[in-house]
């Protein structure tokens, strides 16, 4: 049933990086087209990986923004918030939202992420038992806790050490089950895995690998009392966290013929196979530098740089998605730890170079002569030379070892790819730096 | 938009350009004091790359697709509509370092005690920035250069 009906240029499903940067392009080229956000969560976009800040220590919404307020005024966008999107039809061009109100849209974009995967266990889906991607999932675990709380987290990779680090911080005790042999297993390698997974046992963590948890026992008024692993052993818990990892939201282009794989279908620009629709962030299955092919790429900065591409597009500034990069940084307990692109090569096709120096550990790893991935532990801050060099897809077999030197740096790379950077540009208008400082200097002395 | 540009051919890697850099962004303002004794003390937000004979200073390019600003998880790191100059709002900063490992030129610092970046600000309440105005060999320029992005 029709209640209202709203029309809109542009309307942008999901509240969050991908659709933040979508609204900031269209913005920069059309200023008075209509424009709407759509969004279930009933918040201003708030930075998703701050919820563990939110746990750890209450960090206030106003510090999780992601955009001042006042964005959505000085932006003219119109919200919808705290509103599911239920319906989508490509043919009429409508949206139909859960509380009955239908919006008419030209150019939409998907930007509905991903949700929690929670597999079947038994005991599971009740009390004491959350998942971990949204800030009412951060509220209802700290409304949850008490004191003496003991958690499970099951799954070691970003968003289980993620809350995993936040419980620690509010005096939970906290064990990890990971189900392959080491935590981290996608983002690190081994020997980056063996680093944080010490660090976090001496924070007191306790992490078992090789094992998924068989069942959730439950007592007395359904409060969880541990679950049970694979092999039988007991663990004793007051809750239990899923953190398994995301899969895209398709719910609402599952019936619409706009092609999926794994996640959404785009093109390099950002389009579906409908060429009204564009999709980007953690549902859309986005060109990715390192691989050489679309995949999903589940992190901020490539739902952003996509949502922006997409408004682009949109708007009607043909732009090329450039391509992202799977990168993370992690720092737990004051360890700092990233990387970028291929870590683990799949195969021996791929050359790996890597040294160690007290406390840092630097792997890059090469495919026909060109980077496609890196690990940093420790000194993480020349790491974005070597992540830019996947990027612009730069041949290094001449000058392979330098990129793990300890004194690495951009005077480590043939001149060609910093010189052009750094010297004044023919074209520029040079402020006479000369005369002026030269005065001052006199009267200053 | 305007910012600073390096002639590797006359930088003699002195380093004065540093100094002055974190002498301008101390809180004291004083040499000596901001070296010696103050407790916070700030980092260099540029960086002289020496190999011999090579040296030149690597300042932060305020790109006009800056990758720290679209890898920025909390919105703390803008660029400037008008100015093009890429600052982070201090208080919006976790220190999750994902600006630096999207940065090409390894500008951006961590401050670790603090558990924050720390980037080139252009120095924005000078008419020229400190590391220019202080090089003692002219091998860093302010200059402008067209910049279709800004508006
Ligand atoms: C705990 C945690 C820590 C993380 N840490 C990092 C990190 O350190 N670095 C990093 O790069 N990434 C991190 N990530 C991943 C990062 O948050 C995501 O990649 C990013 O949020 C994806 O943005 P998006 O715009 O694609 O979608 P999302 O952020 O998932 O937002 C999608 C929005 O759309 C809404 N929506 C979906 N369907 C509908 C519908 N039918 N109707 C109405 N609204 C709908 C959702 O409710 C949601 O608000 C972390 C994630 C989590 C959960």
């Amino acid at each position: 049933m029709v209640q209202s009906s709203h029309r809109f240029k542009y309307l942008i499903i999901g509240n969050s990086a991908g659709g933040i940067g979508a609204v900031e392009a269209i913005r920069e080229v059309d200023r008075p087209g209509t424009l709407a956000v759509v969004s279930d969560e009933p918040y201003p976009a708030y930075s998703r990986p701050l919820i563990a800040e939110y746990l750890a220590e209450r960090c206030p919404l106003e510090r999780m923004l992601f955009r001042p307020s006042g964005f959505y005024e000085r932006n003219k966008v119109v919200t919808f918030l705290g509103q599911k999107a239920a319906r989508l039809d490509l043919d009429e061009h409508t949206l139909a939202l859960e509380s009955g109100e239908e919006i008419r849209w030209q150019k939409l974009l998907l930007a509905t992420g991903g949700s929690p995967i929670v597999p079947p266990i038994k005991g599971a889906g009740r009390r004491g038992v959350f998942t971990f991607t949204t800030l009412d999932d951060a509220k209802a675990i700290d409304h949850y806790l008490d004191s003496q709380s003991r958690a499970v987290v099951i799954g070691g990779g970003l968003i289980g050490l993620s809350v995993t680090e936040a419980l620690c911080r509010r005096g939970v005790a906290v064990t990890v089950i990971e189900m392959k042999e080491r935590i981290l297993n996608v983002m690190l390698d081994e020997a980056a895995s063996a680093i944080e997974e010490e660090l976090l046992r001496r924070a007191g963590i306790r992490i078992i690998t090789g094992r998924t948890v068989a069942e959730i026992s439950r007592g007395a008024e359904d409060a969880v009392t541990g679950v049970t692993l694979d092999d039988g052993t007991p663990i004793p818990c007051e809750l239990v966290i899923v953190a398994i990892g995301v899969r895209p939201r398709l719910e609402l282009v599952a019936s619409t013929g706009i092609k999926i794989n794994r996640g959404v279908i785009v093109d390099h620009y950002m389009a579906t196979s409908h060429p009204d629709v564009y999709a980007c962030g953690d549902v859309a299955e986005a060109y990715d530098i390192a691989y050489g092919e679309c995949r999903l790429t589940p992190i901020w900065p490539n739902a952003y740089l996509g949502g922006r591409t997409a408004g682009f597009n949109m708007a009607g500034k043909m732009t090329k998605y450039p391509g992202g990069i799977a990168m993370n940084a992690l720092n737990y307990f004051g360890l700092d730890a990233v990387s970028a692109g291929i870590v683990n090569p799949p195969d021996d096709s791929y050359e790996v170079l890597s040294q160690r120096y007290d406390s840092t550990y630097r792997k890059v790893i090469l495919k026909k002569g060109q980077v496609v991935g890196l690990v940093f532990v420790g000194n993480i801050e020349k790491s974005g030379i070597i992540c830019n060099l996947i990027r612009d897809k730069i041949r290094v077999a001449d000058f392979k070892q330098a990129l793990v030197a300890e004194d690495f740096g951009l005077s480590l790379l043939p001149r060609e790819r910093w010189q052009p950077h750094l010297e004044v540009p023919p074209s520029a208008l040079v402020q006479a730096a000369e005369t002026e400082p030269a005065e001052e200097l006199v009267a200053g002395e | 938009m305007k910012t600073v540009y390096v002639k590797e051919e006359v930088c003699i890697g002195c380093g004065l350009c540093e100094v002055y850099c974190r002498l301008e962004h101390s809180r004291s303002k004083d040499l000596i004091k901001s070296f010696k004794r103050e407790s916070q003390q700030p980092m260099p937000l540029l960086r002289v790359e020496r190999r011999e004979p090579i040296s030149f200073a690597v300042t932060c390019r305020h790109c006009a697709e800056p990758h720290c600003v679209y890898a920025c998880i909390t919105g703390a790191l803008q660029r400037d509509r008008e100015s093009g100059i890429v600052t982070v709002d201090g208080e919006k900063c976790i220190g999750c370092w994902t600006c630096i490992l999207a940065c090409p030129f390894g500008v951006i610092r961590q401050e670790k005690g603090k558990g924050k970046i720390a980037k080139c600000d252009l120095c924005l309440a000078k008419k020229i920035p400190a590391c220019v105005d202080n090089c003692p060999n002219e091998a860093l320029v302010y200059a402008e250069v067209q910049d279709e992005t800004l508006s």
